[in-house]
């Protein structure tokens, strides 16, 4: 299939890894990626904490951008994103006045959104549009033995009702689902549903390690191998901020982090190399040894 | 009649002994709430469970609990909507094989425990509820005869007000969590409800104080999980962003913990560049890589920055030399023209509705429009059209 593919900012910056990966994995599962690359930032929340219109006005740009392409629907690799767009989607959708009011702005690109965009995140997308009776025949290497932590984070699962999460929809279930049908086992822990603590590193660093690190540690005692995250900035606290988050737990952590892409290429039996596992700052081995054996255990 | 299991989380602390799950089965209709399950229960088989609880029809705010794991009040929460999911969050279906329904109901969370489900609400709620000065303090001089707040003013307050003091978005605050210090939720509502009132005489007062407290309205961590956790539809944390809003627009109060900068050096990291370039984002959001708070910052940051170099996941050209795209040129134009406007354009979907939606189809949509006077969302007030509540393209 193919998609409006919005990868972020972090994806490119940051967390080159994610972008990288997601790049490799799309082949693998038949998804075209059209990449609006004239887009920008999603604003992350706070864009529209000092500007609600120029939030609205900005993801208004990045939809219309979409909409132009030829793709079944627009695809983020972002849960921040997800979140942001979401909020700003729901004003835009809501209140025809509203809409045409922000694509006012939007004429002088000879650009309008057109109410009731399809966006979503590699997550739900894997879920909805592939399948995962698809996505386990598509398995190379099932993640047999391999003991993975889901870490949603915030902006994909709350609130409710905006991120569309029903009964026919469990969204919020959806990285178990997806960790089974690769083959894994999921691990729940305390973690699951919290916040990483990365939108107050800057205002409360104390306050965002202390939420980093008691999350990698639950996780941990629980005996996970790694966490997997659908998010970059997630990834920023609990992969990059390790070490600090480290120190403020005051334990030894060591718990890799990958990126969903990340998990989902491993198993449709990509190297962990060509997955850029190489730039993490906590170097994933027991993912890499897991890789390894499996390898070596195979009939040859 | 169908069977309920309600697993009580029990506690006595003049016991010694401490907490644990107790099972009981109740014969109910599911529309039925949990509060109507507990008290029969407390009626048929135990009196010694203790439950706060007062109207019973979801306005007192008494009977907040956990239910399955999600904060709420007992009395508003059907007994069959309960059963549905299993314990814990998400979506969980209901354990197999158990021969009725399993409702987990604890106390709520970030509270100290009094005994049973009763939490010690003074300890948290109310002593944060009281440090933001919940009552309003009178221009001068007071009025004559009544004073008419324009209508616009009091609609902009009514989500707040619609607040009932059950604590259920304290209980699940992910900031409150870790730092205990932290104004939450509930308290910072409370504060937006005399901010957006044009009645009071300490607008600015009250945000500088806000600003001054070091676990004040830039602790939040944008986690939702309030506005989840609200059985009014408070939305606290939009609450706390118009806070920061008007803080920072339309007083351009500096606080303690580089919320204001942060923003700022947010926002225009994306004026400049369209997509965020994390490498300026850090030192700006303290002053500038040369501001000598900065520093200290980048120094206790050295660690990370080195192996993320090592690990190649940033260059130094990458990080020190980043391209201004063309692409991104005529996006500044976008910051420019609407950063001008003299009114801040809002829609508030509280007030709104949504167009699709039967009730909401009642109510005339609103815009709103936030004065930079400090009176924000102030609905039916669109400056650049003509007012959209009478009919306007809708």
């Amino acid at each position: 299939m193919k998609v409006a593919y919005w990868p972020g900012c972090v994806s490119r910056g940051f967390t080159p890894e994610l972008h990288g990966s997601m790049a490799a994995v799309a082949p693998l599962l038949d998804i075209e990626l059209i990449e609006l690359d004239r887009a920008a930032c999603c604003g992350a929340g706070v864009i529209a904490e000092h500007n609600q219109e120029l939030a609205d006005t900005l993801n208004a740009r990045t939809f219309a951008l979409a909409q132009q392409t030829d793709g079944e629907l627009m695809m983020n690799i972002c849960s921040t994103c997800q979140g942001a767009q979401s909020e700003c989607q729901e004003r835009l959708d809501a209140n025809t006045e509203y809409r045409q009011h922000i694509n006012e702005h939007l004429t002088g690109e000879g650009l309008s959104y057109e109410r009731g965009i399809t966006n979503k995140n590699f997550l739900w997308l894997l879920v909805e549009e592939i399948g995962l009776d698809e996505l386990r025949n598509r398995v190379r290497r099932p993640l047999s033995g391999l003991k993975v932590g889901p870490f949603y984070g915030c902006y994909i699962v709350r609130p409710t009702p905006r991120l569309g999460i029903d009964e026919e929809h469990p969204r919020d279930r959806y990285l178990h689902q997806v960790i089974e049908a690769l083959g894994g086992t999921v691990i729940d822990y305390a973690g699951v549903y919290k916040c990483c603590g990365f939108p107050i590193i800057t205002m409360n660093k104390e306050a965002s390690l202390k939420m980093a690190g008691r999350h990698l540690g639950d996780a941990l005692d629980a005996e996970a191998d790694c966490l997997v995250v659908p998010c970059p900035l997630c990834h920023l606290n609990l992969d990059l901020q390790q070490p600090l988050a480290e120190k403020t737990a005051g334990r030894e952590l060591g718990m890799p982090v990958l990126h969903l892409p990340q998990l989902v290429g491993l198993a449709l039996g990509l190297e962990p190399k060509d997955l850029g596992m190489g730039r993490h700052v906590v170097k994933p081995t027991s993912v890499i040894d897991w890789s390894t054996a499996v390898v070596a255990g195979a009939p040859a | 009649m169908p069977e309920y299991t309600l697993r009580l989380r029990r506690y006595d602390p003049e016991s010694g002994e401490a907490a644990y799950w107790e099972d009981h089965t109740v014969e109910l209709e599911g529309h039925r709430s949990v509060l109507e399950g507990i008290l029969k229960v407390k009626a048929d088989e135990d009196g010694s469970i203790g439950i706060r609880c007062s109207c019973r029809a979801a306005i007192c705010g008494s009977c907040g609990v956990r239910i399955n794991g999600k904060p709420g009040l007992a009395c508003h929460t059907h007994l069959e909507a309960a059963a549905k999911h299993g314990a814990g969050t998400g979506w969980n279906p209901p354990d197999e094989g158990q021969a009725t329904p399993i409702i987990e109901v604890e106390p709520m969370g970030n509270m100290p425990v009094v005994k049973d489900l009763i939490v010690d609400m003074d300890a948290v709620h109310w002593k944060k509820v009281r440090r933001v000065t919940p009552w309003l303090i009178n221009k001068e001089p007071i009025p004559e005869r009544e004073y008419i707040v324009p209508h616009e003013n009091m609609v902009d307050v009514t989500q707040t007000m619609a607040c009932i003091q059950c604590g259920a978005c304290v209980s699940d605050c992910l900031s409150m969590e870790v730092d205990p210090g932290f104004i939450g939720p509930a308290a910072l509502a409370k504060a937006y409800r005399f901010v957006g009132d044009p009645r009071d005489a300490q607008q600015k007062e009250r945000l500088v104080d806000l600003s001054e407290d070091p676990h004040g309205i830039y602790d939040c961590t944008h986690c939702f999980n309030c506005i989840d956790a609200c059985p009014k539809g408070v939305a606290p944390m939009s609450q706390i962003m118009r806070l920061r809003r008007v803080a920072s627009a339309d007083y351009e109060i500096e606080d303690r913990n580089n919320g204001y900068r942060h923003e700022h050096a947010f926002v225009d990291n994306i004026r400049k560049n369209g997509l965020l370039h994390e490498a300026d984002l850090l030192p700006d959001s303290y002053g500038g890589k040369f501001h000598p708070r900065a520093a200290p910052e980048l120094i206790s940051s050295l660690p990370v920055i080195t192996k993320a170099l090592v690990r190649r996941k940033v260059t130094p050209t990458g990080a020190l030399l980043h391209k201004h795209r063309k692409e991104y040129k005529g996006l500044r134009e976008y910051f420019d023209t609407i950063e001008k406007h003299e009114k801040r354009y809002e829609l508030n979907l509280y007030i709104s509705g949504y167009e699709d939606d039967a009730e909401g189809a009642e109510t005339a949509p609103e815009v709103g429009v936030a004065g930079s006077s400090g009176q924000p969302s102030a609905p039916g007030a669109d400056p650049h059209k003509s007012d959209p509540s009478e009919g306007g393209g809708v």
